[in-house]
């Protein structure tokens, strides 16, 4: 299969749009959830409103929030896939500035130092793009994320010592989501990446936030402390949009690495209910957005 | 717990009547706001010919379309995606905002400090949360932009919006020094033992 990168351009812009527009349905899956279980009459207001709000965005083709974020791409290249890796990031580039200017979208991307917004949701180094492998035939596919920056701004690593132990690790994220309180937008998903070096920590960390909803980490003592976690948030009475509530977090996501035998390393990163995600999957027999 | 329906602009006694928990719709006219705005209002000595007298302001960089004037487009713009920012990074422009413009409600997201509860208390004001990152279903409350000043600064310009039911709002800072978000805060601080000895996780 040849990767034709006008249609990778096409598709990333759509990507984009329909990530804004539409929420995938494990995070609406875990609206219902929540709302099963919220005891908090103001708890439930809220969240109500946060499901009308999803409502309301596919009625109207609005964007659910007016955050467009941080475009991220993560792309997955199978087996027998024939492409040109520089061009492919230059047309995930043109595919986020395209959707910037033909959707009217506000571009929430500036230079660091001059804070300069070019208006094309792109810079130095942005979009984000991640090329990753894997042994599927014939099939690629890119996953779009546009970061909200309430929620990326609680972002947090701590290289602990190994003999604070794993304690240390679980107290230190109970301890951040108090911190963040109702700033992250809850409710929430918290990313969580326990060891790896400090810069593969805090990706191990977004992956968690990013990941789907009902998803576990593959290692078991990983997922022991995600299903401990995700308890213990939601007993501290944060809530929806921090007015209080059992609601806080929709879940606690752990990714795990091997780490070094003189390091302890946990990261934090958050994702916010407007959980937006979209993806495509490209394969000879065409194109399939989910 | 009551409900108010507030047609703008009010007066101190309205807003006074306010409490925390209460919930609120605001009717009318509602004026946007954002950092910039207030940093050249406040600390440069910008001012506006618009009345804030009375009114709410919310803490919002709107995502609008550029259109025409016409009769339903007065300012030449219609709303897109309007939604709201964090407010407590324009903190220490409640009281200017209050003693300067007579500005009385304040609607935003994730609450605000000790300054702005004191401005509450002395003046009478109040801030009304909002769900942050609702902002399809808050667009569908904003009727029109009626019109815009200083919008050298766009989009954090000074908006002024022709609503209509705009709301349920939640009182989270009264005139009476409550906060329903330090309530909370105090709230969730209290069970943090717990909650870490229940992980296995105690200090
Ligand atoms: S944190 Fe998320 S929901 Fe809240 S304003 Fe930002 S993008 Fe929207």
């Amino acid at each position: 299969m040849d990767l034709n990168l006008d249609e990778v351009e096409k598709i990333c812009a759509d990507l984009y749009l329909r990530a804004l527009q539409l929420l995938p349905p494990d995070i609406k899956a875990g609206f219902s959830e929540l709302q099963r279980t919220e005891t908090d009459a103001t708890g439930q207001a809220i969240l109500g409103t946060m499901v009308e709000n999803i409502k309301v965005a596919e009625r109207t083709r609005n964007i659910l929030c007016q955050d467009t974020g941080i475009p991220i791409y993560n792309i997955t290249i199978g087996r027998n896939v024939a492409f040109d890796g520089a061009g492919l990031k230059e047309a995930v580039r043109r595919g986020a500035a395209r959707s910037t200017r033909e959707n009217s979208l506000r571009s929430s991307v500036v230079h660091p130092i001059t804070r300069k917004n070019d208006q094309n949701s792109c810079g130095i180094r942005v979009p984000v793009i991640h090329i990753d492998f894997d042994d599927r035939e014939e099939t690629v596919s890119i996953e779009m994320i546009p970061k909200g920056s309430g929620s990326e701004n609680g972002s947090f690593l701590k290289m602990l010592l190994p003999s604070d132990g794993i304690t240390a690790v679980k107290r230190f994220v109970v301890d951040r989501v108090i911190e963040l309180g109702g700033r992250v937008c809850p409710p929430t998903i918290v990313g969580v990446g326990i060891g790896g070096t400090s810069d593969l920590c805090m990706h191990l960390a977004k992956i968690a936030a990013t990941r789907p909803l009902r998803t576990m980490c593959e290692d078991a003592e990983g997922a022991k402390i995600e299903a401990e976690l995700s308890r213990a948030v939601n007993e501290l009475g944060i809530g929806p949009q921090g007015l209080g509530g059992r609601s806080t977090s929709f879940a606690v996501h752990v990714e795990v690495a091997a780490t070094h035998i003189t390091q302890n390393p946990v990261a934090v990163n958050i994702q916010c209910h407007s959980a937006r995600r979209a993806r495509a999957t490209l394969t000879p027999g065409g194109i399939a957005f989910s | 717990m009551a409900h108010h329906v507030l047609e703008m602009p009010v007066d101190a006694d309205q807003v006074r009547a306010l409490k925390v928990g209460d919930t609120v719709t605001l009717q009318r006219t509602l004026f946007g706001i954002r950092d910039a705005t207030q940093i050249h209002m406040f600390d440069r000595g910008r001012t506006t010919r618009l009345d804030l007298k009375g009114h709410a302001v919310i803490h919002t960089a709107p995502n609008v379309h550029r259109v025409a004037k016409s009769p339903a487009a007065p300012a030449g713009y219609t709303p897109f995606c309007i939604g709201t920012t964090t407010s407590m990074r324009m903190e220490r422009f409640t009281r200017p905002l209050m003693e300067r413009e007579g500005v009385r409600l304040i609607v935003g997201k994730g609450g605000m400090g000790p300054a702005t509860q004191e401005a509450f208390r002395d003046l009478g004001g109040a801030y009304l949360a909002i769900v942050g990152g609702a902002a399809a279903l808050e667009t569908t409350w904003i009727e029109e932009i009626e019109d815009v000043d200083m919008d050298d600064l766009h989009p954090e310009s000074l908006w002024k919006f022709r609503i209509r039911d705009f709301g349920p709002l939640l009182v989270g800072m009264d005139a009476h020094g409550g906060s329903l978000f330090d309530r909370v805060q105090a709230d969730v601080a209290s069970r943090r033992d717990a909650v870490l000895a229940g992980i296995g996780a105690s200090e």
